[in-house]
């Protein structure tokens, strides 16, 4: 309980920490923000007026105080250029983004898990090392590369998917998969290492000398207790998907918050690449905290602190 | 005095030579070796200037052309020589993973060390920092920096430091931890060392092989982010060549002339997977805890 708390107040505490981070970089590094707002016509009056409005002519500390009041009503300022509000412009295209990250880890523990379990089984052998191999490959291969190649085989050449847009299952595959190899090669390490480690067990060799079958053994009594410390991960694991999902949504055109960033970047709009910046960290603080919080439930093994 | 039974140990082989031993961490090696090489005699090799628009670069209809005898890798959207641009691009990659990492490495080693070594308020603070930076995906934190300052090669460099030192940081500080309160230390502390010949002495020799494998991992870390930055247009700014922006140039067009994409792409996968090989292995045979486990 004490322990829960503290890591409560631990996360809110970085969040605080992301906050001020986030403002400065919005608000102090920028040359002139407020010439960014009004844009290059503007006249040295509206630049003033603007000014003031933002309450960019007081000290600092009183601008984080308003940026930090304004961020706990879920305020986190107006675009640059299309003069709506970020967080109106995040919430409508979050849903789009939850749907992908949720096929994207359901890609990555396919992919890694079966790979990881497949070469624990030939552990040594050529198929192991070729598996390991492909492992490096994956986790080498920047995503953006991967997308291309993707959409290059799948949808332009061979025509079984959709060159990209958003709407339908066979929209969601490719980036999904695309999303989900670059940490199945993490995952199918770490199963492999914990699946042998797990098939070495005394109560492994009791099962196989009762004369159960081998497929049943990996199945039914390894696979469990090795599965467990992987799982662990994926809370972890939300800090690799928010950086891929701008580079992913951007290529295969699907409307969610990466893509929103993408085209903020394209046009220097940094209230928006901050506001995508400040919810991944969000979804970053709370996936470690839940992976902290859960990891002792399934793995009893693992004692609270 | 005689030895007897003790069979002669095999000399222990050098930490070069076993290195040499793995065929991938070889294999990495020369795809280091070949990628250096064209960077550095990129002047003498390019057949073209990267940044020269052919006059015969392009087909009639403007569209850039496939691979031949005379373009080995093609001519991109404006009819320059694509293998000039990748060989210079190389440049870019290379100098980009070696000061962006250097400085990661500088960073995080001794924000590392000050924070395991000193402890107390400094040291807290210096990690509560550096958790506040893994809370951040380090793509977004440098699309942000980089969209923030314009984009030039060093500014790309620096950026990448800037979001890449914390994994080093991390690992530093729990080695310097537990070094510190080891034995060893204790006594040469009783025996009146001072702080800075323990720190140069004794600990930071003790850390160097930590730093070899990170700084070569990262080396593969820095070279995909400057790839993807320059991917997304923030990062290295054409007309200067990067594999990444090459991509981000011709990408519309990748339907019809699929080399543009594929040549920079391949070229890319084959930097980083090289030095997670090469990192790889040196992890293995350097961590004296890791040796004979597969």
């Amino acid at each position: 309980m004490v322990y829960i708390l503290r890591r409560l107040i631990q996360s809110a505490l970085i969040l605080l920490g992301v906050s001020f981070i986030t403002f400065v970089l919005l608000y102090v590094l920028p040359a002139d923000p407020v010439r960014q707002i009004a844009g290059r016509a503007a006249t040295a009056e509206t630049v003033e007026n603007i000014r003031q409005q933002l309450g960019l002519d007081q000290p600092l500390f009183v601008q984080y105080g308003r940026y930090l009041a304004a961020l706990a009503q879920g305020d986190l300022g107006r675009s640059y250029l299309q003069k709506t509000e970020v967080a109106e412009l995040i919430l409508s295209r979050l849903p789009a983004t939850l749907q992908l990250m949720a096929a994207g880890i359901f890609a990555e523990l396919v992919l890694g898990l079966s790979m990881g379990i497949a070469a624990a089984l030939m552990r040594g052998r050529i198929g192991d090392q070729l598996l390991m191999m492909t492992s490096f490959v994956t986790v080498s291969a920047p995503q953006f590369v991967v997308s291309l190649l993707l959409l290059y085989v799948f949808a332009v050449k061979l025509g079984w998917f959709p060159i990209g847009g958003y709407g339908t299952l066979a929209h969601l595959v490719l980036p999904a998969i695309t999303l989900g190899i670059l940490g199945s090669g993490w995952y199918s390490r770490m199963m492999r290492s914990s699946m042998i480690e797990v098939l070495r067990a005394d109560y492994i060799r009791t099962a196989r000398a009762k004369g159960l079958g081998r497929a049943r053994v990996v199945f039914r009594h390894a696979l469990p207790n090795a599965i467990l410390p992987v799982i662990a991960m994926i809370g972890i694991d939300i800090g690799i998907f928010m950086g891929g999902i701008v580079v992913v949504e951007s290529v295969f055109g699907w409307p969610g918050i990466g893509q929103l960033a993408w085209q903020a970047i394209q046009r220097v709009d940094i209230p928006i690449i901050m506001g995508v910046t400040l919810v991944s960290a969000f979804a970053i603080v709370l996936g470690n905290l839940l992976a902290d919080l859960v990891a002792p439930l399934i793995d009893p093994r693992i004692r609270l602190r | 005095m005689v030895d007897l039974a003790a069979p002669a140990s095999p000399k222990p082989k050098s930490t070069l030579r076993r290195l040499m031993e793995r065929r991938l961490a070889l294999f990495g090696f020369a795809l280091i070796l070949l990628v250096v090489g064209a960077a550095v005699f990129a002047p003498f090799i390019a057949p073209y200037a990267p940044e020269e628009q052919l006059f015969d670069g392009l087909t009639l209809e403007g569209a850039p052309l496939p691979p031949d005898a005379r373009f080995i890798m093609g001519t991109d959207l404006l009819g320059r020589d694509l293998f000039s641009r990748m060989l210079y691009g190389a440049q870019t990659s290379l100098i980009i993973g070696v000061v962006a990492n250097g400085l990661a490495l500088l960073i995080g080693t001794l924000v590392g060390i000050t924070a395991g070594f000193f402890r107390g308020w400094v040291g807290a603070a210096l990690m509560r920092f550096t958790d506040l930076m893994m809370a951040f995906p380090a793509l977004l934190l440098a699309i942000c920096l980089a969209a923030i300052f314009k984009p030039s090669l060093w500014i790309v460099a620096m950026v990448i430091a800037l979001v890449n030192w914390v994994q080093t940081a991390r690992v530093i500080y729990t080695e310097t931890t537990s070094l510190a309160t080891r034995d060893f230390i204790a006594a040469e502390r009783t025996l009146g060392a001072g702080t800075g010949r323990i720190l140069f002495r004794h600990i930071l020799p003790h850390l160097v092989p930590t730093i070899i494998v990170w700084g070569t991992l990262g080396i593969s870390t820095t070279v995909l982010l400057e790839a993807t930055l320059s991917f997304l247009g923030v990062g290295v700014q054409p007309p200067t060549p990067s594999w990444g922006n090459i991509i981000f140039e011709n990408q519309t067009y990748f339907q019809a002339a699929p080399w543009l994409v594929f040549i920079p792409g391949a070229a890319i996968i084959l930097l980083a997977l090289a030095f997670n090989l090469v990192g790889d292995a040196l992890r293995d045979v350097m961590d004296p805890t890791q040796r004979g486990r597969d």
